[in-house]
């Protein structure tokens, strides 16, 4: 078994793709998938169930596949996990499912990521639909926020026969998967918008344009609408900026402003309505995730892009795929640099960025080793766009307008790790509650909570 | 979907519409504003609420005609629906958050430059229904530019109406006016500007020899109004901040007019400014 390699997974040429939006990876095919498939161990005791936030049963799953049994392996997944194709593409495997995989002990990893990529785009692309409702138990729960988190736990809700109302701020439901996670990492007509239409089919109602704090709030949705529980998934979604001079001059702009006008807005797309400038060159500030989708967006949209990170590649947050894409893209990294002003001409526009090197010293809180300034070793690199990607956090509209919700230092609402919070009745999870992390740990949360819900609601 | 129940030409490039906004209307509070989107190609629109009717479930908005977006807006009819219509965004008004005794004998003035007369009047009418006093100058280019006045003078004291080419009332800025009022011995508790940038920048330099509290409310540019692009930033006591969930409304003394300007030019004119390359150290200007 562990003498077949890893099977290699088909992208566009980093060349091309380097000028569309369309998706890199082009998944296994059937014959690619089994041969995969054929690679697993079938643990008795399998880590990598351990290693996943929403516990698919993935050895399961992945026999089905080698037996050609796709509907089965699609139904394995779903009995977990609502949105499959997703995961697939966007769930950072190598420190989960497949980071705990035996075979990479010696070998390298299954593909498990890949696998389940594969089979949900099979069910999707056979309309085949493990879609399957409970009768009413008269229960109504609202669900604030259509991410990974809301979303999730809107699914386990309604299977258990709850009645459940979704509401969005923005004008599509999706939340990150659709303002933040650009199309070709993830294709927001084909696969977002499809696995949010399955969610759907079970009975959950998603109404969008809600901001919840203002348009209505938690209170009177309680009080006035009859919803017996609210989960609390609206994300981490406020900007950090660096409070470094410059930052407020024309081409100075959050990661999520840049990546919102792009995803949310279609601004790649020439007939949107919404504008997105570029430059010439982009520096994108961070090492995240955030930061690699949006360097890999302005490439895209004509521009050079240097990404600028205080530590090396070792210390970055961001996946080591999207790295290693972004790097075959043709983009720059200027690793060990610190941004310390951002520089600008008479009219108020952006011409550059004033940067000092970085040395590693000793270990921080988050045992990372802490940069430190080389004194003198400041440089100016010309610009004339800045996408800032340092982390997001929590938006206090909510937090604010919900009397007897309790908030940490950043915002963020007070949960424990099955989503009870301060208030009766009102449960939160994702990343207004730990901070900006993945979309399977907030999933992950998602469902914990609809668990504590159903126990609170004494539904079994 | 949100249905026009109602449309208006108020001037020949500007409209009044009433769309039917049930959950908007029963949270809308003065100060407050809306997005809407015309269809799936459109951009989120920040437009201030004129007025609202929590009864009915009607949201009154104005729009002028000044570019493709608004286009689209007045391209729209009494039945169709805008697909997307959200809020109410942003904090009120500071006053409704006084008590009628606190409000008792306050005297308020509010100057409305172009457009911005139609979210002024639904703070004046508050305070009209609260018996406070407030008189109203409304600046405009020239007379077929003048919107809401009789409105106005129904919940307002003295309405003072300034043109730029003199074909009505006044001939000349609202800032002059304020000059003439104020040395006539007019007394304000508060002051409240609302129009274009430029305008509210100069009534800020108008009113400061009087040391006239004012607020100003700040169209900044927006992508979703929540809170999540930092597109509406604005330096305020020399601090950012983000004009859609700390705003709109904001000290006027406070606020650097200059950056907020230059940052509204920020998608107009790119293509003109894209070949300067001069280097200027921020540090040195501070």
């Amino acid at each position: 078994m562990s003498k077949i390699p890893r099977v290699a997974v088909r992208e566009q040429d980093p060349l091309e793709r380097a000028h569309n939006f369309d998706e890199v990876s082009f998944g296994y095919n059937r014959e690619e998938a089994i041969l995969e498939a054929s690679r697993c161990l079938q643990c008795k005791n399998p880590k990598c169930v351990s290693g996943c936030p929403v516990s698919i049963n993935i050895p399961r799953f992945i026999a089905s596949v080698n037996a050609d049994h796709m509907e089965e392996a699609a139904s394995v997944i779903a009995a977990d996990s609502s949105l499959p194709a997703v995961c697939g593409r966007v769930c950072p495997q190598e420190i989960q499912c497949e980071g705990s995989c035996i075979l990479g002990i010696k070998y390298e990893p299954v593909a498990i990521g890949k696998l389940e990529r594969y089979v949900a785009d099979w069910a999707r692309k056979n309309n085949y639909s493990t879609v399957a409702g409970a009768p009413y138990n008269g229960k109504k729960v609202a669900v604030i926020g259509s991410g990974p988190a809301g979303l999730a736990c809107a699914t386990d809700l309604a299977k258990a026969g709850c009645r459940v109302a979704v509401f969005e701020a923005l004008h599509k439901p999706g939340g990150v998967l659709v303002y933040g996670i650009p199309e070709f990492r993830l294709p927001k007509d084909e696969v977002v918008a499809y696995e949010i239409d399955q969610v759907q089919k079970l009975g959950v109602t998603i109404e969008t344009n809600v901001v919840v704090g203002r348009t209505v709030t938690i209170d009177e949705l309680m009080d006035r609408e009859g919803f017996d529980a609210v989960f609390v998934g609206s994300g981490a979604g406020l900007p950090r900026f660096m409070g470094i001079p410059g930052e407020n001059l024309n081409g100075v702009v959050s990661a999520n402003e840049f990546l919102t006008r792009s995803n949310l807005m279609s601004a790649y797309s020439p007939d949107s309505d919404t504008p997105i400038y570029v430059g010439k060159h982009v520096t994108v500030i961070g090492g995240g995730n955030v930061a690699m989708d949006a360097a890999r967006t302005a490439l895209r949209l004509g521009a050079g892009v240097t990404v600028v990170y205080r530590r090396t590649e070792k210390e970055m947050p961001a996946r080591v795929e999207e790295v290693h894409h972004a790097k075959e893209e043709g983009i720059a990294f200027e690793l060990l640099c610190n941004p310390t002003s951002v520089l600008g001409n008479e009219k108020g526009w952006v011409t550059g960025l004033r940067c000092i090197r970085m040395e590693l010293g000793e270990p921080d809180e988050s045992g990372r080793r802490r940069p430190v300034e080389i004194p003198g070793s400041e440089f100016d690199k010309p610009c004339d766009v800045v996408v800032i990607a340092l982390g997001t956090v929590a938006n206090p509209l909510i937090a604010r307008t919900t009397p007897g919700l309790n908030i940490n230092k950043y915002n963020g609402i007070v949960a424990d790790e099955n989503g009870v919070t301060s208030r009766p009745g009102v449960f939160a999870g994702g990343d207004v509650v730990s901070g900006a992390a993945t979309v399977i740990l907030a999933m992950g949360a998602g469902r914990k909570a609809a668990r504590a819900i159903l126990d609170y609601l004494k539904i079994t | 979907m949100f249905p026009i129940l109602k449309k208006q030409m108020l001037a020949p490039n500007i409209c009044l519409m009433d769309v039917l906004a049930p959950r908007v209307a029963s949270s809308a509070r003065p100060g407050q504003f809306i997005i809407l989107r015309t269809d799936a190609k459109g951009e989120r629109i920040p437009l201030t609420i004129c007025d609202y009717n929590a009864d009915r479930g009607i949201v009154t908005i104005v729009t002028q005609m000044v570019g493709a977006s608004s286009r689209k807006i007045l391209s729209f009819n009494e039945g169709d629906a805008f697909p997307d219509f959200v809020g109410p965004l942003g904090i009120p008004s500071e006053f409704i958050h006084f008590t009628d005794q606190q409000l008792k004998g306050k005297k308020y003035l509010f100057i409305a430059g172009g457009l911005g007369t139609a979210p002024v009047y639904p703070q004046v009418k508050y305070l009209h229904e609260r018996d406070v006093r407030a008189d109203v100058i409304i600046g405009a280019k020239t007379k077929d530019l003048v919107i809401f006045e009789n409105e106005m003078k129904s919940v307002c004291d003295n309405l003072y109406i300034c043109t730029d080419d003199g074909s009505y009332g006044f001939k000349g800025l609202v800032t002059d006016k304020l000059k003439e009022i104020m040395n006539n011995g007019a007394v304000y508790d508060q002051v409240v500007a609302i129009g274009p940038m430029v305008m509210m920048k100069f009534v800020t330099l108008a009113a400061k020899p009087y040391n006239l509290p004012l607020i100003v409310s700040l169209n900044t540019l927006m992508v979703d109004g929540t809170g999540m692009c930092g597109a509406c930033r604005v330096t305020v006591g020399g601090k950012t901040r983000f004009a859609c969930v700390e705003g709109p409304e904001f000290d006027a003394y406070q606020v650097d007019f200059d950056e907020a300007m230059r940052r509204q030019g920020m998608y107009k004119t790119q293509e003109t400014e894209a070949d300067h390359n001069c280097f200027i150290d921020l540090h040195s200007h501070e």
